[in-house]
């Protein structure tokens, strides 16, 4: 088998198990040392600036696809869910993602995870069946309404209560188009 | 519901009926579903987890498929309580062992569970005696069409439903057996047909799911993956198994009885010698000693037991159970002395052994 990054032989094979995800390596002797020095180094710098008394990325924060140089990783990284706001950083961390719109976000790089873990990355399986007529199979609009929320709350923490109500009104919006059936109670209030 | 009402019965998993019920002890299927309008579980507030559990508690059960269930806030519920509802299965320990708002709805003949603010939002659980992967398939996609008219179920149009985890993504289906191998661990052959399994992609999990270690010689077959195959599929992936694994158990079984009877006849008949006669005695060892007893039953070398009976002790001897049987919290050293108790009770033909029989 030949190494993941050139053409030599690949004599490191590296199983990487985080929860809920397992990643193959198969890397020349040249580029598993790089492999292995790189998680050191990102062990230790997440260890220093380690956030809310998370655990530290530790071995785990290797690289995610093939062929990703550290700086492309610090990046990717670094970009956050703009609903949950959660970081690709954390996810790997924690094996968990933080909201359906992360899908949509980190496409690109959940993709080859899936992949991996499924060797598949389109869905065969049962669809939902909305009966309302106009709303669309994916329910990406209605997981705006995360966000939404999350600045409305920002607008009210700056007393900007005109457009908090502008927020509200979109949020309401956006709820009844998909959720209003009678007398159900809604999401948010 | 009142917990102490369920201590009456033992529970769909173990009512020890249904096809194939001397070596399938259960076959069940889960769901994982996510509202759309909510972060998922592990990254939600506070007031979130709070509005996810009302929002689903609420519309669930204004739903036809709410009228069967009874709703339980697992948030609210002492440990034992919380442990008692994991011994009967109708909960996961990550969900005992959560934080915030919390529930589950379950139906009266305990076929069907609904977590709410698992690790995901939503997971739909059914559960049927014996080997009937089709009939639990039926009947949780009634379910979950049904809760799916009132909630607007997280979906993307290419990668399916989404969960908090990628690797249940998709159908968001587990499809699991639970079999009783106790031939294939005295012939030595179990982990070769682990190895097997391990090779099609299907998981082997111990009695209480995902981490726990296999207690009794109870083992969980599952499928892996979840994405790319329809639930239909990953059903049968599920179930094409199972006959074989059932034929490797019986072989192994006549086996044991063909060149080693005498030696066989005397494991169970110790096992259930200390079952009858001993003073204390841990749950561990406790199930040991039942899963030999019930494979002497079942091959003839014990008469006067019932399966269900050894079912029915499977569960009552767990110790949230034992506890919630006796009225009173214990410590480990005193449930010790109580299950052993219970046990003698059990087999003597007293107290214990009039309540047991479902």
């Amino acid at each position: 088998m030949k190494c993941q990054h050139c053409d030599k032989q690949a004599v490191f094979h590296i199983t990487e198990l985080e929860t809920g995800a397992v990643r193959e390596l198969h890397l020349c002797e040249d580029h598993a040392r790089t492999y292995l020095n790189q998680s050191e180094s990102a062990a230790e710098a997440s260890a220093d600036d380690e956030e809310e008394g998370k655990p530290s990325g530790g071995a785990l924060a290797g690289p995610l696809g093939v062929g990703q140089t550290a700086d492309e990783l610090a990046l990717l990284d670094q970009r956050a869910c703009s609903m949950c706001g959660i970081t690709f950083f954390e996810f790997r961390n924690q094996g968990r993602l933080g909201c359906p719109h992360d899908y949509v976000q980190f496409e690109k790089e959940l993709e080859p995870l899936i992949a991996n873990i499924h060797g598949a990355t389109e869905h065969t399986g049962r669809r939902p069946s909305r009966t309302r007529a106009g709303l669309p199979e994916g329910t990406e609009d209605l997981t705006a309404v995360i966000g939404l929320r999350k600045q409305m709350k920002e607008s009210i923490a700056c007393e900007d209560y005109e457009k908090a109500k502008e927020q509200r009104d979109a949020i309401r919006a956006i709820e009844d188009r998909w959720l209003d059936d009678g007398d159900a109670p809604k999401g948010t209030a | 519901m009142k917990l102490e009402a369920l201590t009456q019965s033992i529970g769909e998993w173990l009512r020890g009926t249904g096809p194939e019920s001397d070596i399938v002890m259960s076959s069940r299927v889960r769901l994982a579903r996510n509202v759309a309008h909510y972060p998922f579980v592990s990254r939600a507030s506070e007031q979130d987890r709070a509005d996810v559990e009302r929002f689903l508690r609420e519309r669930i059960a204004a739903s036809p498929v709410g009228q069967e269930l009874e709703y339980i806030d697992v948030g609210r519920l002492e440990e034992i309580d919380r442990q008692f509802l994991v011994e009967r299965q109708l909960i996961s320990r990550e969900h005992a062992e959560a934080q915030g708002a919390r529930g589950v709805a379950i139906d009266r003949m305990e076929q069907v569970s609904l977590m709410i603010n698992e690790e995901d939002h939503l997971r739909i659980q059914c559960m049927h005696s014996g080997l009937d992967l089709k009939g639990v398939w039926d009947q949780i996609r009634a379910v979950d069409d049904q809760i799916e008219k009132v909630v607007p179920y997280a979906f993307h149009p290419r990668f399916g439903y989404l969960t908090a985890c990628p690797t249940n993504v998709g159908t968001g289906i587990r499809v699991s057996v639970m079999l009783h191998l106790p031939a294939l661990v005295i012939t030595r052959q179990i982990d070769k047909v682990f190895r097997s399994l391990h090779k099609i992609s299907l998981a082997v999990r111990g009695l209480y799911g995902e981490g726990s270690q296999a207690m009794g010689d109870f083992y969980q077959i599952s499928n892996q993956t979840t994405l790319g195959r329809t639930e239909e599929e990953l059903v049968e992936q599920v179930g094409d198994v199972v006959p074989v694994l059932i034929d490797y158990e019986r072989r192994a079984r006549e086996f044991l009885v063909r060149e080693t009877q005498q030696n066989v006849h005397d494991q169970v008949s110790r096992a259930y010698g200390i079952l009858r006669t001993a003073q204390t005695i841990s749950a561990e060892e406790t199930m040991q000693l039942l899963s030999r007893v019930r494979m002497g039953v079942l091959l003839g070398l014990i008469g006067d037991v019932k399966i269900a009976d050894i079912n029915s002790l499977l569960v009552r001897t767990q110790p949230a159970h034992l506890q919630k049987l006796r009225g009173v919290e214990l410590d480990i050293n005193d449930r010790n002395i109580e299950r052993a108790r219970y046990l003698r009770q059990h087999f003597e033909g007293g107290e214990g052994s009039r309540a047991s029989v479902n």
